[in-house]
């Protein structure tokens, strides 16, 4: 399907795809096998300027949007998932400050983070506060001009290798949700340290920490936007960055299906190319036609994102929801149409299969996702729209 | 440090098997593969920006042929070279290394301001490894073949030139000439902004006029060979199988070996 790309995009897409092709598919089973960051890619791609592609021209970056982070996204999940997501959550850190950020806290971390000279990192989620965000310990207390934090964060993608965080606490415990703050903060910091490196079923390459905050004294000047507008941060980041799970899913459903075709045409059984069995032929054509689906309900959204549209928390999330489910069925499938081979960590479709399972869970759950969707039905016609 | 980096747009083989040779006009059939700058020129680019990088100064990438190659010298400004010269005239058309080296080192006259010339150490499509030599004879300046590391110190080139089983080390003055084998680099990937850059970039043509040269020294008129044909070896698959017990099977076979004088 054509999606009428501009020059840019399809320049960005031509180029994300050759180091992919080139430097990232030699090293997956790599990564996926020993957990060890992709430093070396991070590099390439910081060279390539692909961490700039969403952040504007004036602070160093291409001036694109959540569209082209979502192209470069699809393509490093094609080949890798788990590559794909060091790269994205960056982009997940970085949204808070290129959406909430002064013009000083700007001009100090978006050029670096365009370069992609310091990765990002976007905190969130503890142990007793996923899905129910507001239940979040995390305690900032105010002493003069500084605030003091205490608590835990969990499952921090990028954490410890990323050096810029947002992390969202409570500074008024009593006013509940509008009682969150969001802090940048900075790898190194007296009082903020890293707990063990989680062991994850799939995006292995990636590295997932607890944050941990011990009387960590944090300026005034850290806060993004202002004290209590916490949630609203991060639900107006999560608006934006989810058409880049979205895009992670469609690309790692996307490496499934080309892989199923590829080794249907190889895998002789009965005499035949199994692709020549209806049988198969039918599994693929519905993947085919479900990435499809996945693709235009992300490219649309990352679109009306771009063009300002205020109101995309219903689209956010539908194509978060749509594309991450696609992705778990069709890597599912592409197993199937490999049968036991597909089963060995020696084929790749497994190691997608792993990967897929996650863009069901975070970045708010799939659950979570058709929440806001009904949420947003329910509220639109109580308006009488 | 001003650097000229003399670069071949050639298809890829990496595609050979879309690769066709005209039964007719014994020439490659250009369009069957999709067309690269050839690779061993790309480490005479990064060498170069390396250098450039290093000790300042500007990269000019140097191409002849026809008016596609542009695409080539785009993707070595997309790389971070500063200036972009094709030579193109159909005057130009089928010159052999001797012709292509005579209207490079033209070329190289005009631009006038150098202190190294880079080369690939061949073209993968051709393979002959002249231009590069000739160019250098052409203009009366020394040249280092198979450049596996090159240093500059005071204006004195140092280069490591790769042997068969070992390496020599060559000094000469500048301005010199240097061909470069793929160790002495990982060519570096071009950026976005690279890329948006080159593509209004402005590539200077020079036609025979331009140059104002010796129009019975250019092209096919200028070359000394002439190649009769180009044709696809017949692959010989016919093998022989042995069959017996395995010890009999080692035995036939050293005999065989022996026979042909291969043992």
């Amino acid at each position: 399907m054509d999606y009428f790309l501009t020059e840019e995009q399809k320049m960005i897409v031509e180029l994300t795809r050759k180091i992919a092709r080139e430097k990232i598919t030699p090293v997956v089973a790599h990564h996926d096998e020993t957990e060890e960051f992709p430093w070396d890619i991070m590099k390439l791609l910081a060279e390539a300027d692909l961490f700039g592609v969403y952040i504007p021209q004036e602070y160093g970056g291409l001036g694109g949007g959540v569209f082209e982070l979502s192209l470069v996204t699809e393509e490093l999940s094609k080949v890798c998932g788990g590559i794909a997501i060091c790269y994205a959550a960056t982009a997940l850190g970085t949204y808070p400050i290129l959406l909430f950020g002064n013009e000083e806290q700007k001009k100090k971390y978006l050029p670096q983070l365009a370069k992609g000279v310091r990765l990002a990192a976007f905190a969130l989620t503890e142990p007793n506060a996923g899905s129910d965000a507001a239940g979040i310990q995390t305690l900032a207390k105010k002493e003069g001009e500084h605030y003091i934090l205490n608590g835990t964060k969990q499952w921090i993608t990028n954490g410890g290798e990323a050096e810029v965080y947002t992390v969202i606490a409570m500074t008024d415990r009593a006013r509940g949700a509008r009682g969150a703050t969001a802090f940048i903060l900075e790898k190194g910091m007296d009082g903020f340290d890293f707990g063990k490196k989680e062991k994850k079923m799939g995006i292995r390459a990636s590295a997932t920490r607890e944050l941990i905050f011990t009387d960590c004294k944090v300026e005034a000047s850290r806060i993004l936007g202002k004290e209590g507008i916490g949630f609203l941060v991060a639900m107006k980041t999560f608006d934006a960055s989810r058409p880049g799970v979205a895009a992670q899913a469609l690309g790692i459903a996307h490496g499934a299906l080309d892989d199923a075709v590829k080794y249907s045409r190889q895998r002789v059984q009965f005499g035949k190319p199994i692709s020549s069995f209806q049988a198969i032929q039918h599994i693929l054509a519905d993947m085919a036609t479900q990435v499809e689906a996945a693709r235009a309900l992300i490219y649309a959204t990352a679109r009306m994102i771009d063009k300002g549209v205020k109101d995309i928390a219903r689209e956010s999330a539908m194509s978060k929801l749509f594309a991450s489910d696609v992705a778990m069925k069709v890597t599912t499938d592409a197993v199937q149409v490999f049968g036991g081979y597909g089963y060995m960590r020696e084929y790749p479709v497994e190691k997608r299969m792993r990967d897929a399972k996650i863009t069901q869970i975070y970045e708010g759950t799939n659950q979570i996702q058709r929440n806001v969707i009904a949420l947003n039905l329910i509220k639109e016609a109580a308006k009488g729209k | 440090m001003d650097i000229i980096v003399c670069i071949k747009q050639v298809p890829d083989t990496a595609s050979l098997h879309t690769l066709k040779i005209n039964p007719k006009t014994n020439t490659l059939m250009r369009d069957t593969a999709p067309a690269i700058i050839n690779p061993f020129d790309e480490n005479a680019i990064e060498e170069g920006i390396r250098l450039k990088e290093k000790y300042a100064g500007e990269v000019t990438v140097l191409s002849m042929g026809p008016p596609q190659v542009e695409k080539a010298l785009r993707d070595a400004l997309a790389m971070g070279a500063d200036n972009a010269i094709l030579l193109s005239d159909r005057s130009f058309a089928g010159a052999d290394t001797l012709a292509t080296s005579y209207t490079l080192a033209e070329a190289i006259k005009k631009i006038g301001k150098f202190d190294l010339i880079l080369f690939g150490k061949q073209a993968i499509d051709g393979d002959t490894a002249q231009v590069g030599p000739g160019v250098a004879e052409c203009l009366g300046l020394p040249q280092i073949t198979y450049v596996r590391k090159i240093e500059i110190e005071n204006g004195k080139l140092r280069a490591e030139r790769t042997l068969e089983d070992s390496f020599e080390l060559v000094e000469a003055e500048l301005p010199a000439v240097i061909t470069v084998t793929k160790e002495i680099n990982t060519p570096r990937y071009p950026s976005l902004k690279g890329i948006m850059k080159s593509k209004k970039a402005q590539i200077t043509i020079w036609s025979l006029k331009e140059m104002s040269i010796d129009s019975d020294r250019v092209g096919l008129e200028g070359s000394s060979t002439q190649v009769i044909r180009i044709f696809t070896p017949e692959m010989r698959l016919k093998g022989e199988i042995l069959q017996g017990t395995s010890e009999d099977v080692v035995d036939t076979l050293i005999n065989k070996l022996r026979e042909r004088k291969v043992l």
